[in-house]
């Protein structure tokens, strides 16, 4: 029989704190969603990312669905800061939901003068999308690797006094090094992780599926990959981690709390159903409420890893 | 105040889902009120059981054919074409269907219009439907043009014809669906001042005669359009087309700055 009477989904990241620990990932989001999902019940808003320069996108199909997950190149269409400051911003005004505001820029330069136009009222956080090609570091993006996230993480640090998130790549092989060089470079949280490079190719015409050939898979199907990353960072730093890859349910959520994440973000299951972020927020609450667990924050990091038993083999050689 | 959802996403009871030739079915369904308030030319998005051996992931748009606000009901016309389709195709009466919508920018009538010329090819049939009954109850006249490659794949006949409208038959198999014959037909409506809009889904060679006789004759309209999309909601971004906006190239996406564009102004 279950004791909590009432769950605490609130939780606290990198200074800012949040009513639960649900949000969308950017660029599954948008202001239209408001027509199917109640906005005032969200964690936070995390905006698709803005770039200073407009941007058309990547050619044409954008996405393609593979078994329980999608690939997508849209190449981050963006209409500039005029735009986000003069459209955007006022419309998420009207709420009293923190706004996240994700910024991409090709130089390290370029990412701490985003940061600092942007650190406006009315935005809560900077999530720096370090995890996008850019021009500085050969097609490769800043989370590719521990210094490059340590250079571009430094000159944003410098640049905003609002909590600074720091969004990394599961592309890279070091993910735990890279996550180390964030934080000592003064990250207030990072995001475990964007989607994961991968191609599909189309059998009738032998043609790639996607018009920039290559693209960012996303959906359940990467879940235990991610998963794993979350794990592995949540060894080596103290900044809060925020899961985000191919979480559809509050299990999923709870698994990823469990493995060290301080809050989790929801992408690709909104396409699928727009109110996958809110049935979250409800799902971990009944979550909590039956395992008796007073506070959501209980789960971060509660994943039970039991010190190996080493055999007793001690009856092979008695005593004499 | 409670929130309220304009959009819905919901489990629809199915009624009937019936071949209506070799290549369509008619799938009706009961739904919510806010879902059976869909508007011509909007769409949903439809989570698609699984056929055997194909997972299709994504939701897949549909453009409304009929809806019934008195009866919560919900009507798709569509052509078995894909893993999404071939899904739909095993619903039975009773099953459930995951749909979502009303869907993006529909159809806007100009009540100066007395007259409508509605010209569609294929699955695009479907889209112009829901047109005939509005225009019925609003008193105005439409006269449909269809292409289809042969006599018997033409869908929809019966019900324009049931709501008034004249229907023309134009098709591969007898020689009279080119350009030049559909756009000797709509001179001719012209002539008798039986076109004050066109309305159009479903052919890029139908819908650049239309333009042609529009730019030249002052004749507005209306396009419903078609695209891969994801999302549906304007998140994603990949269902974007480019459009001529006064000279210049401009990008919309389908989804929620359409379906239903400015006749001129959309790029074949």
């Amino acid at each position: 029989m279950s004791r909590v009477t009432a769950v605490d989904l609130s939780v606290t990241i990198g200074g800012l704190k949040l009513r639960n620990p649900v949000m969308p990932a950017s660029g599954t989001f948008a202001e239209g969603l408001d027509q199917a999902l109640d906005f005032s019940r969200l964690g936070a808003f995390v905006t698709k990312t803005i770039t200073r320069e407009l941007r058309a996108g990547n050619p044409l199909p954008r996405v393609v669905e593979r078994p329980g997950s999608l690939i997508n190149a849209i190449g981050i269409p963006s209409k500039g800061v005029p735009h986000f400051i003069e459209e955007t911003l006022p419309f998420y005004r009207r709420y009293d939901t923190p706004l996240v505001v994700s910024i991409s820029a090709p130089t390290a330069d370029g990412f701490a003068g985003l940061a600092a136009e942007l650190s406006l009222p009315g935005v809560a956080a900077i999530e720096a999308n370090i995890s996008c090609p850019n021009i500085e570091e050969d097609g490769n993006g800043f989370a590719m690797r521990p210094e490059s996230t340590a250079h571009v993480t430094e000159h944003l640090r410098r640049a905003t006094s609002l909590p600074l998130w720091v969004k990394l790549t599961p592309n890279t092989g070091d993910m735990p090094e890279v996550a180390r060089a964030a934080e000592a470079a003064g990250a207030d949280a990072v995001v475990v992780a964007n989607t994961i490079l991968s191609m599909a190719i189309d059998l009738k015409t032998f043609k790639p599926c996607l018009g920039n050939i290559m693209g960012g898979l996303s959906g359940p199907a990467i879940k235990p990959i991610v998963l794993r990353q979350v794990f592995q960072c949540a060894k080596v730093i103290r900044i809060p981690i925020i899961g985000c890859g191919g979480i559809a349910t509050a299990d999923d959520a709870a698994e990823y709390m469990l493995a060290g994440a301080s809050a989790v973000q929801v992408g690709t299951a909104t396409f699928i159903q727009p109110t996958a972020i809110t049935d979250i927020v409800d799902g971990l609450e009944a979550f909590c409420m039956h395992r008796d667990i007073p506070r959501v924050t209980d789960l971060t990091r509660g994943v039970i890893i039991e010190e190996a038993d080493e055999p007793d083999l001690a009856w092979l050689n008695p005593p004499t | 105040m409670p929130f309220k959802p304009q959009i819905v996403a919901e489990l629809a009871t199915i009624i009937a889902n019936d071949p209506v030739n070799a290549e369509y079915r008619h799938l009706i369904a009961e739904c919510s009120e806010t879902a059976a308030a869909g508007a011509p030319g909007q769409f949903f998005q439809l989570l698609c059981p699984q056929p055997a051996g194909e997972q299709p992931y994504l939701r897949r748009p549909m453009s409304i054919y009929g809806t019934s606000l008195a009866d919560r009901k919900l009507e798709f016309l569509y052509k078995v074409t894909g893993a999404g389709t071939r899904g739909l195709d095993l619903l039975r009466a009773g099953d459930k269907l995951d749909i979502m919508g009303p869907l993006g920018k529909g159809f806007h009538l100009d009540p100066a219009w007395r007259h409508l010329v509605a010209v569609g090819r294929g699955a695009g049939l479907a889209t112009l439907a829901p047109l005939a009954r509005v225009a019925r109850q609003q008193g105005v006249n439409v006269t449909a043009v269809f292409s289809a490659r042969r006599p018997d794949l033409v869908v929809s006949v019966d019900l324009f014809r049931s709501q008034g409208a004249e229907v023309i038959v134009v098709t591969d198999s007898e020689a009279t669906s080119g350009p030049a014959n559909v756009e000797r037909i709509l001179r001719g409506l012209i002539a008798e001042r039986r076109c004050d809009a066109f309305f159009t889904c479903g052919s890029s060679r139908l819908l650049q005669v239309q333009q042609r006789l529009g730019h030249t004759l002052g004749i507005p309209g209306q396009v419903a359009m078609e695209q891969q999309m994801a999302c549906g909601l304007g998140m994603c971004f990949c269902c974007v087309r480019d459009f001529n906006v006064a000279g210049q190239i401009i990008s919309r996406r389908v989804c929620s700055d359409g379906p239903v564009f400015d006749l001129m102004e959309a790029l074949p």
